[in-house]
C-alpha cells in the first residue's frame, strides 16, 4: 500500500510507472490491429531491426540524447517493415520467414556497429547498450513527455483512421473496394507500431517488446468480440501490467522493470484465457463434461445406444487430447 | 590451430547444423521458432546453474533444451486452444520464458556473472581459449567439439529422416494417411532445432543461432526448387557468410557474430537482387519486357483498326501515338523501336504502316486478349 501512495509522490517511481502505462497503453491499442491481422511477431521483428538506427543515429551525430537515437531507431524499423513487405510480395518466401530475416540480420548488424562504436576509444557510447534490455529505472520526466507526445499522435492517427484500420483487418478485399489502397494502409498502420515500438525500447528493450504488442490484445480479445471495447480493455490491461510492473520492481531494489512487466502481463493473459466468460478454456472442459455425461446417459443400458468404449466423435476427444 | 582459423571452422560448423534444420523451418513456415527457442533458453540455463550448483556445461545444457522443448509445447497447447493465432502464441510465450529468466537472474544471482549480453550474442571470439579436457589431455577447443557433435547429430537426423520430413513439409495429409505422424515429426524436428541452438547459442548468441537458421535456407530458396539442391545451398551459403563475417569483424574489430548476421544478409539481398528466377531486377525486367510487348500488340491493333479509313492518315502519324495511347515520348519510342525491329511496321514519312506480319500479330491479339 505504501507503494502505492509512492506512486503520486516519488519522483523516479512516478516518471517509471507513468512510462510504463504510456507504453502499455500504446502497444495495448496498436497491438489489437496487430494479433488481428495475424501480424503479432511484428513487433519483435521491429524492435529487433531498431538496433541499428540507434548505432546509425549515434555514429552520424556523435550524440546520445534519446530523441536522436529513438528517431534513428524508428527509421531503421520502418525500413525493416518496407523490406518484410518487399520480400513477401515479390518471392515466395513466407512472412515468418521475412521476419526472421529482417529481426536477425538488422539485430546482428546493430551489434556489429555497437562493438565497434565501444572499440573506437570513446567512453561517451555507453548506455547505447540500455536499449537492448531497455532501462525503466532511468526515464525522467522529459523521456517520459516524450513517450506522451509519441504516443498521442500514434492514438490520434488510429482514431481519426479508425474506420479506415477496422476495414482494412477484417476484409482487405471490401475495403480495397471502397477505393482504400489497404497496401498504404498497412504501411501507415505499421509505421504507426513502430512508433510503439520506439517508445517501448526505453522501458522494456527489444526482446520484450513482442509481448507488449501481443499480451494485452490477446487477453482483451477474450473477453469480448467489439473491437472498440477490445482496444479499450487491451489499453487497460497494458497500462496495468505497466504500472503494476513498475510498483513490484520498485519494491524490490533488484528486480528490473521490463520484465516485471512482462510477467505481470502474463499473468493477466493467462487469466484472461482461462476464466474470461464465454471464452475461457476453463469454461470449455466443464461443457465438455456435461456434454459426455448427457451423452452417455441418454445412450444408456435401456436405450439400447451404447457408446463404444472409445469414443469416435472427435468433438469430444479433443477435448481429452488437450 | 591458429585463433582465426578456429572461429572460423567454428563458424562454418554452427552454420552448417543450423541450414540443415533451417530449410525445414522455412519451408514449414516456422521459421520464427528457432527466435522464440534461442530466447526462451534463458530460464534453464539458470534452473541448470542453480541445480549444479555453478556453471556446469552439461547441466546448463539439459535445462537449456528441457526450457526449448516447454516452450514449444506451450506454443503448440496455446495454438490448440483455438484462442490464439500461432505467432502470437509464438509472442506471448518467449517473451514470457526470458522475462522469467531475467527474473530469476537478477533476483537470485545478482552478484553471479551470467552475462544476458553473452546470451544474446555469444562469445565466438574465445572459442579457441574454451578447450575442452579428459583428464588432464587437452582434446582441443570446446566450441568444435560440441558444434561438430550437433552437425553429425544433424545430418543423421536429416538423413535418416529425410523421406519423413520431406513429405510431412510438402504434403502433411498424406504424410498422416500413410502411417506417418506429422505431430510426431514435428516434435522430433523442434527437438533437434532446440538442442541446436542450446549447443550453437553458447557458441555464438542467440541472434547468430536465428540468422543461421533462417536467412542462408530463405537465400537458397531463392535460387532452387529442389529440396536436396536447397539444403546443400543453403549450408554453402551459411558457411559462406561464417567465412566472411569473420573477415568484416577483424576489419571493424567488431563482434564476430554480428557480423556473421550482417553477412547472411548481405549474401541473401544479393541473391534476393540477382536470382535469375526469383530476383527483384529478373523479376522488374520481365515485368518491362511484357509491358513492353502489351504496348506493342496495342499499337498493331491501334493501326489495323484505323487502316483504310477516312481518318487513317492522321491516326497512323508517329507524334499523335504518343498522345492517343497515352505514351510517354521515349517509351512510345521503345515500343515503336520493337515493333519496327521485329518487321511488324513500317516507316513511311512521318507515319507507320503494318507490314503483313504485323497484321497477322495484331489479329492474333485481338483473338488472344479479346
Amino acid at each position: 500500500m505504501d507503494t502505492f501512495w509512492e506512486l503520486f509522490t516519488d519522483y523516479t517511481l512516478r516518471n517509471v510507472a507513468l512510462g510504463s502505462a504510456l507504453l502499455g497503453i500504446v502497444s495495448g491499442v496498436l497491438g489489437c490491429f496487430a494479433v488481428l491481422r495475424r501480424q503479432g511477431l511484428l513487433g519483435d521483428a521491429l524492435s529487433h531491426a531498431a538496433l541499428p538506427g540507434i548505432a546509425v543515429a549515434y555514429l552520424l551525430t556523435g550524440s546520445k540524447a534519446p530523441l536522436v537515437l529513438l528517431f534513428g531507431a524508428g527509421v531503421a524499423g520502418w525500413i525493416g517493415t518496407l523490406l518484410i513487405g518487399r520480400i513477401v510480395r515479390d518471392t515466395r518466401i513466407s512472412e515468418d520467414s521475412a521476419l526472421g530475416i529482417v529481426l536477425s540480420t538488422f539485430f546482428g548488424f546493430g551489434i556489429l556497429l555497437l562493438t565497434y562504436i565501444s572499440k573506437q576509444n570513446d567512453a561517451n557510447q555507453a548506455g547505447l547498450d540500455k536499449y537492448l534490455f531497455g532501462q525503466a529505472a532511468t526515464l525522467v520526466a522529459s523521456n517520459v513527455i516524450t513517450m506522451a507526445i509519441l504516443g498521442g499522435v500514434a492514438l490520434l492517427v488510429v482514431g481519426i483512421l479508425y474506420k479506415e484500420f477496422k476495414l482494412l483487418t477484417f476484409d482487405p478485399a471490401f475495403a480495397a473496394s471502397l477505393g482504400f489502397n489497404p497496401h498504404r494502409l498497412g504501411i501507415l498502420l505499421t509505421t504507426l507500431i513502430v512508433v510503439a515500438v520506439v517508445i517501448g525500447l526505453q522501458t522494456v528493450g527489444v526482446v520484450l517488446m513482442a509481448a507488449m504488442l501481443v499480451g494485452p490484445a490477446v487477453a482483451a480479445r477474450q473477453w469480448t468480440h467489439s473491437l472498440r471495447l477490445m482496444i479499450g480493455l487491451a489499453a487497460f490491461f497494458g497500462a496495468a501490467a505497466g504500472v503494476s510492473g513498475a510498483i513490484i520492481s520498485v519494491s524490490d531494489a533488484n528486480l528490473p522493470t521490463g520484465p516485471m512487466i512482462i510477467l505481470s502481463l502474463t499473468t493477466i493473459v493467462i487469466a484472461s484465457l482461462l476464466f474470461a466468460p464465454a471464452r475461457g478454456i476453463v469454461w470449455d472442459w466443464g461443457r465438455r463434461r456435461r456434454q459426455r455425461t448427457l451423452a452417455l446417459n441418454s445412450a444408456g443400458p435401456g436405450s439400447g445406444l451404447m457408446l463404444p468404449a472409445t469414443d469416435p466423435r472427435p468433438s469430444v476427444k479433443k477435448g481429452d487430447e488437450q | 590451430m591458429s585463433t582465426g582459423f578456429v572461429i572460423m571452422l567454428t563458424g562454418v560448423l554452427v552454420a552448417s547444423a543450423c541450414a540443415l534444420l533451417g530449410c525445414f523451418l522455412v519451408l514449414r513456415r516456422m521459421a520464427m521458432m528457432s527466435d522464440a527457442i534461442s530466447h526462451s533458453i534463458l530460464p534453464g540455463l539458470v534452473g541448470g546453474y542453480f541445480i549444479a550448483q555453478g556453471p556446469n556445461l552439461l547441466v546448463g545444457f539439459l535445462g537449456a533444451a528441457v526450457a526449448g522443448l516447454i516452450t514449444i509445447t506451450l506454443v503448440e497447447v496455446l495454438k490448440n486452444t483455438g484462442r490464439v493465432g500461432g505467432e502470437s502464441a509464438i509472442g506471448i510465450v518467449f517473451p514470457a520464458m526470458f522475462a522469467l529468466g531475467t527474473f530469476l537472474v537478477s533476483k537470485y544471482f545478482a552478484n553471479v556473472h551470467l552475462d544476458t549480453d553473452a546470451i544474446l550474442y555469444g562469445s565466438i571470439e574465445f572459442a579457441s581459449f574454451d578447450r575442452l579436457f579428459i583428464g588432464d589431455y587437452d582434446l582441443g577447443p570446446q566450441a568444435l567439439w560440441i558444434m561438430g557433435s550437433l552437425c553429425g547429430i544433424n545430418l543423421l537426423f536429416v538423413g535418416l529422416f529425410y523421406k519423413e520430413l520431406k513429405l510431412a513439409t510438402f504434403d502433411a495429409g498424406l504424410a498422416a494417411t500413410l502411417g506417418f505422424s506429422p505431430i510426431l515429426l514435428h516434435y522430433a524436428l523442434m527437438a533437434v532445432v532446440s538442442i541446436t541452438t542450446v549447443g550453437a547459442f553458447t557458441a555464438v548468441g542467440a541472434i547468430l543461432v536465428v540468422a543461421l537458421m533462417i536467412v542462408p535456407a530463405a537465400t537458397a530458396y531463392l535460387l532452387t526448387n529442389r529440396l536436396p539442391v536447397m539444403i546443400a545451398l543453403a549450408v554453402g551459403f551459411g558457411a559462406l557468410a561464417a567465412i566472411s563475417g569473420y573477415w568484416l569483424a577483424i576489419l571493424l574489430d567488431g563482434s564476430v557474430a554480428g557480423a556473421i548476421a550482417t553477412m547472411t544478409g548481405v549474401w541473401f539481398g544479393l541473391v534476393l537482387l540477382f536470382s535469375p528466377t526469383q530476383g527483384l531486377v529478373a523479376k522488374f525486367r520481365r515485368t518491362g519486357q511484357q509491358r513492353t510487348q502489351f504496348a506493342a500488340d496495342t499499337l498493331l491493333v491501334h493501326l489495323m483498326q484505323h487502316e483504310n479509313t477516312a481518318i487513317a492518315a492522321t491516326e497512323s502519324q508517329v507524334a499523335h501515338l504518343s498522345s492517343e495511347l497515352r505514351w510517354t515520348p521515349p517509351f512510345a519510342e521503345t515500343v515503336i523501336g520493337l515493333a519496327l525491329r521485329d518487321h511488324l511496321v513500317e516507316r513511311q514519312a512521318d507515319r507507320l504502316a503494318l507490314t503483313s506480319h504485323g497484321r497477322g500479330r495484331a489479329e492474333a491479339a485481338l483473338e488472344h486478349h479479346g
